[in-house]
């Protein structure tokens, strides 16, 4: 079977590839924030996702419990995407990215450099300037942003393998705020776009989608739902409805309605 | 003469031996150099190198792998 046919098999979509690499899954999904290890492996497991966040932190050296995600998860199962989550300015971003890559699985990391702490915005500014230095030094950098064009044009700019727009703030759970603006970045840009952040629920995912973007990552939709595994099947099929809505092409909106029946054959 | 030196160990004050390497901090805290990726006053230190490189008093050394994240 086609790993790339959709439901349909009228429609063929064009394989998911970031940086050389090609995906069967355009959801990606974090491992923060579950309620428990056991969940969180049935959960992404649940989800289809083949790419996975971690982030980059101290060792707890009193060992009071194994914070070791790769205790739970596979690496050779998924495919290990590092984030510079934390991180406020563009020489943290780089330093954990190195540390990152150090570890020894790819070359590639998500660019996070946040701007400011209350809405977790990114600081544009810093983001470009790692985004710079680490594409020098040979990463393939997956730069989170805002849904600005003129910054994802820039970023694309920089040598970036991807450009990722938030839905909403990281956490918040608000769905795509800004639809005309993330259509506008996946229509100007030549790199893969992945929305990454914001989405609650399945809807949300599917909105998303529905706007044509390559792909989604999320972390807290799954990790906060009241049942993880559950919601990470909605959002795999939600991911795929919307992918395969993008594909067939909406109808066009109406302001006035048009009749579905027949207006001749009617009684007098 | 001092039979240990102070150093910092994610950002934690530790006394040892002196002299000690890399690796042996990483056996005296039971981890795995497979396990952990070894940052010393701000420099990686590959895991071949983790037993040449010698720990020196107010050394700051980082000790990091990943976890859970979004």
């Amino acid at each position: 079977m086609n790993p790339m046919a959709t439901a349909v098999d009228t429609l063929r979509d064009t394989p998911f590839t970031i940086g050389g690499r090609t995906f069967h899954s355009r959801l990606m999904v974090g491992t923060g924030k579950y309620r428990d290890n056991d969940t969180m492996v049935r959960a992404i497991d649940a989800s289809g996702a083949e790419i996975v966040t971690v982030a980059v932190r101290r060792v707890d050296l009193d060992r009071t419990r194994e914070t070791g995600v790769l205790y739970h998860l596979d690496p050779k199962r998924y495919f290990l995407l590092a984030n510079t989550a934390g991180c406020a300015t563009a020489e943290d971003a780089v330093r954990y990215a190195r540390l990152a890559r150090e570890a020894g699985f790819n070359e590639f990391v998500k660019l996070e450099v946040i701007g400011d702490q209350e809405t977790l915005l990114p600081d544009v500014q810093g983001l470009l300037e790692a985004a710079k230095i680490l594409v020098k030094d040979g990463f393939r950098v997956l730069a989170y942003t805002n849904e600005d064009l003129v910054t994802a044009l820039r970023l694309e700019d920089a040598g970036c393998t991807a450009v990722m727009p938030l839905a909403s703030p990281i956490g918040s759970g608000l769905g795509l705020l800004n639809p005309y603006s993330v259509r506008t970045i996946k229509r100007r840009l030549h790199v893969p776009v992945v929305v990454d952040a914001g989405v609650g629920t399945a809807s949300d995912a599917c909105l998303t989608m529905e706007q044509g973007v390559d792909g989604i990552l999320m972390n807290t939709a799954l990790a906060a739902a009241q049942d993880p595994v559950a919601m990470a099947h909605a959002m795999r099929l939600a991911v795929d409805a919307g992918r395969t809505a993008h594909l067939a092409g909406r109808m066009p909106r109406r302001e006035v309605a048009v009749p579905s029946s027949p207006l001749e054959g009617m009684l007098d | 003469m001092n039979d240990t030196i102070d150093i910092t160990v994610n950002g934690q004050h530790r006394a040892v031996s002196p002299g000690v390497t890399l690796l042996e901090l990483l056996a005296s805290l039971a981890l795995d150099p497979r396990a952990v990726v070894v940052e010393h006053n701000r420099t990686i230190v590959r895991r071949p190198a983790l037993g040449d490189v010698r720990i020196a008093p107010g050394d700051a050394v980082e000790l990091v792998h990943f976890v859970g994240g979004g």
